[in-house]
């Protein structure tokens, strides 16, 4: 279908459709609410907006290294990858789903491919109220026992509900492009003025937000290489090693933010954590090359269980 | 915003038992298309929604030289556009019905 081997190729670059054919077991992917049945926005009409026939979501069931999956992935370039109603609709359906499937031989895990600037603005209202009923939905299915995994490494990044829904994840995977935040960094901007946050400076961006310093902190699990064939390994890798979610796994989590804080909550800057975190050449960690940075030794909490 | 139908007949059946693709994504300059084998052999269409409004000689003109071109018989398109250059419709045109002749 595709020019360049899926499987082969940079997440950053990929389409939705081309990061699950890439992510899952060749051709066992199979659709729900596929293009044809045109589950459209039916609010961006009268911005003069035109829709996408899957609404920006890509949703369906598949294999990961032979184990049932339920899968959903934003498509970032289209509105940037923002929840609306039928596109929220659809995510918190698939979550749903998983839950009660759980107990009936379901699928094992939900992969979420985000890549959102969060709400769209064209439909506020169902898109804020889609989150919330995401974020209940996550929970719920790890209740039941079903892990979700987000994978992170997109154009739009996880911002606004997306980035909190992230957060709500039993495991995240990022590349060097992950960002996650919840208020953006325009947003920031516009609110507490340039002296508190350059949004054009993207080495900023990328030292506050980025993958890396999210997966040096503990904000994300997993650190990969801009591929869809290392993005895969990794979900198979912690699929199978997901935490049980519990009041115990939420107190230790409770634990290690406060003794994140208690530690680097002075810091302006990322260098200025890992400066004190021990790491070599704290001032270099955004230029080096993936492998050298994979070779980083994480500080002290950021690996964990207890997400 | 503007939506119209561009009719078309074909001297064949476009080849492949594929029966349906996407293909594209609508973002700035960019466009999807979505292709279905719903016709008969005959018979082809376009549809188009795009939020650029006041081009539809060009559309028109565009999907007309692509029927001509390549006779998808048997085709529906279905394109949801935000301001793609025609060269772009073009291509997104071929490389659908390029996906709908893989065998299924």
């Amino acid at each position: 279908m595709s020019i360049v081997q899926p499987h082969e190729a940079h997440w950053f670059e990929a389409s939705a459709r081309e990061r699950i054919a890439g992510l899952l077991d060749p051709d066992s992917f199979t659709e729900f609410l596929d293009p044809s049945q045109r589950a459209m926005s039916p609010h961006l009409a009268q911005f003069n907006l035109t829709g996408a026939f899957d609404d920006g979501l890509v949703v369906g069931s598949g294999r990961l290294k032979g184990e049932v999956v339920f899968v959903a992935a934003q498509e970032g370039r289209f509105l940037g990858g923002a929840f609306g109603e039928i596109h929220g609709g659809k995510l918190v359906g698939l979550l749903r789903a998983a839950r009660d499937l759980a107990s009936k031989n379901g699928p094992r895990g939900v992969l979420l491919l985000l890549d959102t600037g969060g709400v769209r603005l064209q439909e506020a209202n169902a898109g804020e109220l889609s989150i919330s009923e995401t974020i209940h939905a996550i929970i719920e299915a790890r209740l039941a026992g079903v892990a979700v995994v987000a994978l992170i490494g997109g154009r739009a990044g996880a911002f606004g509900g997306g980035g909190i829904v992230t957060a709500c994840c039993s495991r995240i995977i990022v590349s060097q492009h992950a960002r996650i935040g919840v208020s953006g960094p325009e947003v920031i901007e516009t609110n507490k003025g340039v002296e508190e946050f350059d949004s054009k400076d993207r080495g900023l961006v990328w030292r506050i937000t980025g993958g890396r310093t999210r997966a040096l902190l503990g904000g994300a699990d997993r650190y990969v290489r801009d591929r869809i064939k290392d993005f895969r390994a990794a979900a198979i890798d912690l699929m199978a090693n997901a935490p049980p979610f519990s009041a115990a796994t939420l107190a230790a989590e409770q634990q290690r933010l406060a003794d994140r804080l208690q530690r680097y909550g002075e810091c302006r800057d990322a260098p200025e954590i890992w400066r004190k975190a021990g790491i070599f050449e704290p001032d270099r960690i955004a230029d080096i090359s993936d492998d050298a940075f994979l070779a980083v030794p994480r500080p002290a909490g950021a690996s964990h269980d207890a997400r | 915003m503007e939506q119209f139908q561009v009719r078309g007949t074909a001297t064949r059946r476009a080849p492949g038992s594929r029966r349906q693709a996407i293909i594209g994504v609508n973002a700035s300059g960019n466009l999807e298309v979505l292709i279905e084998r719903v016709l008969p052999d005959n018979e082809c269409l376009v549809e188009v929604a795009t939020a650029i409004t006041g081009f539809r000689d060009l559309w028109e003109a565009v999907i007309t030289e692509f029927f001509e071109r390549s006779s998808p018989g048997g085709l529906r398109f279905s394109i949801n556009d935000t301001g793609a250059r025609p060269e772009t419709v073009t291509l997104r045109l071929m490389q659908g019905l390029r996906i709908m002749e893989d065998e299924q």
